[in-house]
């Protein structure tokens, strides 16, 4: 059985003038120990997927279908009371906003003595002493000077390191770690990354890593959700989606890098933008930015199938394909 | 003063320190050691002793680990902190020294760009409101439409739906949050940005759109930046020159392309090694080995010796100073300067 099973996961949003669909139909599942690699433009829904998991989705935003499924246990009908021992406990997560974990009147210390003692039998020293390993284990120098500082006097970094440090505090078993590494410089994140891949390969921790960057996704995970819109539109062994995606998307995603392009150029952008909520076009949400697009795309919404090892959502996929290898052969 | 002499640099940065008290009260500052109440005082060396041009219509970019005191340097420039020591000088007038108030003509000219994207903007104001008011300041005479089809457009420019401008910032993803706060800072058309970390909160897509934006502002309206971010393609991308430093101080500033091609500090030439490859499997990086030392208790000699694999005993009594090399760069390293990093 799987870690984590997601199915159908649906999350809309009422706001005032209408309701809009922030979520839709996603399903996906993490294995123990497995890493997972979310990425999508920004906007697509990555940081609302983490926040459903967590069941943090609070008014007007609420689950309108689906149910994700922890070791068999439906976190969507869970109870307040189980929420508060699970959370932290089995699984937990690395904020993109560090400021959702940190409280800004308490230092750092006092909120990690506080979520130890609210979830283990241990006297505030003893505490005191695993929040101090803790620090160390995400490079955070002088760890005792830093336990009696307040989050401002800490660099953007430091508090990002912080909040990984909290949210392994109680050895989850699955942690959701959206955009850990995005105020890091390339050294500590070399370091952050090994550390959470240690943890996953000898602890059987599974990982959901969400972020924009795929050169971490292509160094960390094991396979990867690209995500537009909402929706899933790719999915599959991280290896084969960043050496030959298949979706126009993901496609565009990579050729936008800066290391594909020459240095003072103008970057190679995917034409266009992602649609707001409240703006979705008609049949393929990626249609209006798309060069492959038919009329088809236009009217029905490609579902997301299996083709070969990848899953993806695109009516043309299997022109693209045979079109790819027919270049191939001319080359 | 302000003299048409555009060779003087828009910022010249002198001698700048910073130190945060670690200790606030007297009573903190006691502590016991060795069964004996002692009385100690610890500081935060953030800054140390950091000289730094920005010349006009460039893009200096700041790299260096976290905490080495990147984000403490901006806020220094932008009047958000006093320095402990040192000068700051912008226009060719001293500006470290300014009350609030005497700050304030400079308030438009200057944009700062913070690192959190979810701190950047007013939680209580509309993207609406929080864009309008830029615009009517740049242009008293337009129309109430007017202005709203400003917006509309600043909105447009860095990819964000004009009809949310009635949404509030927690309606918006992280990088969409930034993204607008990007775009205000672009709309109050400042002369000069300071900007911290601003896209790496962003996904590569929208990055490209976000930095053709500035680049186009740098090259149309003469922008100039100090841009700090620790994505060394990014600095590859955008930046005309490089300073990098280590535990508050600046260990090598050059062209970036020189940067690139020829690194010559020993840390400098560990952060390029550890850029991840997008189709590699194994990241091949200089491994940093010891202890990395905070600036809470500062070494003395060179600030990077605890990491360095070319430390001698001069580094460790003697601060190294930055050194003019040939092609032009910077560097302070005593190996550097003794012509032995390359041997052997
Ligand atoms: N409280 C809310 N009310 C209405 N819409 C919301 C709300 N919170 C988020 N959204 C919308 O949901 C969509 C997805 O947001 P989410 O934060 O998941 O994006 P993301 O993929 O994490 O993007 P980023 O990379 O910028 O962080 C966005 O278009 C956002 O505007
Ligand atoms: N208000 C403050 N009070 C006390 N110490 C502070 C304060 N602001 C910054 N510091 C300290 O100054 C040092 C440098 O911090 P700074 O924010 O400049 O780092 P940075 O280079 O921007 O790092 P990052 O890449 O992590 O954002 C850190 O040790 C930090 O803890
Ligand atoms: S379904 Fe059509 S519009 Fe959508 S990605 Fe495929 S080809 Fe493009
Ligand atoms: S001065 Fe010495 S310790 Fe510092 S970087 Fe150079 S060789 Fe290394
Ligand atoms: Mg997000
Ligand atoms: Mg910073």
């Amino acid at each position: 059985m799987s870690l984590l099973s997601v199915r159908d996961l649906t999350v809309k949003f009422a706001m005032r003038d209408e309701t809009v669909t922030a979520l839709n139909g996603i399903s996906f599942d993490v294995a123990k120990g497995e890493r997972l690699g979310i990425v999508g433009e920004s906007g697509a829904g990555k940081s609302i997927t983490g926040f459903a998991l967590m069941k943090l989705i609070s008014r007007p935003g609420y689950v309108d279908r689906g149910e994700i499924l922890l070791d068999g246990e439906d976190v969507v009908k869970m109870s307040d009371q189980r929420l508060r021992e699970l959370r932290g406990d089995k699984m937990s997560m690395i904020f993109q906003d560090p400021m959702v974990t940190l409280n800004p009147v308490l230092t750092i210390g006092q909120q990690m003595v506080e979520t130890l003692l609210a979830h283990r039998k241990l006297s505030r020293e003893e505490a005191r002493q695993i929040a101090i390993v803790k620090l160390r284990e995400v490079y955070i120098n002088s760890p005792e000077e830093r336990l009696d500082q307040y989050p401002h006097e800490l660099s953007g970094g430091m508090r990002q390191r912080i909040i990984i440090a909290i949210a392994l505090l109680l050895d989850p078993e699955l942690i959701i770690a959206d955009e850990p590494t995005t105020a890091l410089d390339v050294t500590i994140q070399a370091d952050i990354m090994e550390l959470l891949l240690e943890l996953c390969q000898s602890n059987k921790v599974g990982l959901i890593l969400i972020t924009h960057d795929l050169g971490v996704v292509s160094q960390m995970t094991e396979r990867t959700l690209v995500m537009y819109a909402g929706r899933i539109i790719e999915a599959g062994r991280t290896r084969e989606i960043i050496n030959d995606p298949q979706h126009p998307y993901t496609q565009g995603l990579i050729n936008a890098l800066p290391q594909q392009t020459l240095p003072g150029h103008k970057l190679r952008q995917i034409p266009g933008n992602m649609p707001s909520l409240t703006n979705i076009p008609p049949g393929c949400p990626f249609n209006p930015r798309c060069e492959y697009a038919t009329d088809l795309c236009r009217t029905r919404i490609p579902e997301i199938a299996q083709y070969g090892e990848v899953q993806v959502a695109c009516h043309e996929v299997q022109r693209l394909q045979a079109e790819g290898e027919r270049q191939e052969q001319n080359a | 003063m302000k003299d048409m002499n555009v060779r003087t640099p828009l910022v010249e940065i002198k001698g700048l320190e910073k130190q945060f008290d670690l200790d606030q009260g007297w009573l903190e500052t006691l502590k016991f050691r060795n069964g004996r109440i002692t009385r100690e005082k610890r500081a935060v060396h953030a800054v140390n002793n950091v000289t730094l041009d920005v010349n006009r219509g460039e893009a200096l970019c700041v790299v260096g680990e976290s905490g080495c005191g990147k984000s403490t340097v901006a806020r220094l420039v932008a009047g958000l902190l006093t320095p402990t020591s040192g000068e700051i000088h912008y226009d060719g007038s001293r500006i470290d020294d300014l009350s609030r108030a005497q700050m304030q003509p400079l308030r438009n000219r200057i944009q700062m760009i913070f690192q959190n994207p979810y701190a950047s903007l007013n939680p209580r104001m509309t993207i609406r409101q929080a864009l309008e008011e830029p615009v009517r300041h740049h242009n008293p005479s337009f129309s109430a439409a007017e202005v709203r089809e400003k917006v509309t457009e600043v909105m447009m420019s860095v990819g964000v739906d004009p009809t949310w401008a009635k949404r509030y910032p927690h309606e918006f993803s992280g990088g969409q949050r930034q993204r607008i706060a990007i775009a205000r800072a672009l709309t109050v058309d400042p002369e000069f940005i300071i900007a911290d970390e601003p896209i790496s909160a962003l996904d590569v897509s929208i990055q490209a759109q976000v930095l053709n934006l500035m680049l186009e502002a740098k090259e149309s309206r003469g922008l100039t930046y100090l841009f700090i971010t620790h994505d060394l393609s990014v600095v590859e991308h955008f930046g005309t020159r490089v300073a990098v430093l280590y535990l508050g101080s600046v260990c090598e500033v050059a062209d970036t392309a020189t940067l690139f091609s020829n690194p010559k500090h020993p840390y400098t030439r560990a952060l390029l090694s550890a850029v991840p490859q997008l189709k590699d499997d194994r990241p091949n990086h200089i491994r940093l080995k010891g202890e990395i030392p905070t600036p809470i208790n500062m070494p003395q000699g060179c600030p990077f010796q605890s990491r360095c694999a070319f430390a001698n005993n001069r580094c460790d009594s003697e601060k190294p100073k930055a050194i003019h090399q040939p092609d032009g760069s910077l560097v302070a390293c005593h190996a550097v300067e003794e012509n032995r990093l390359d041997e052997g």
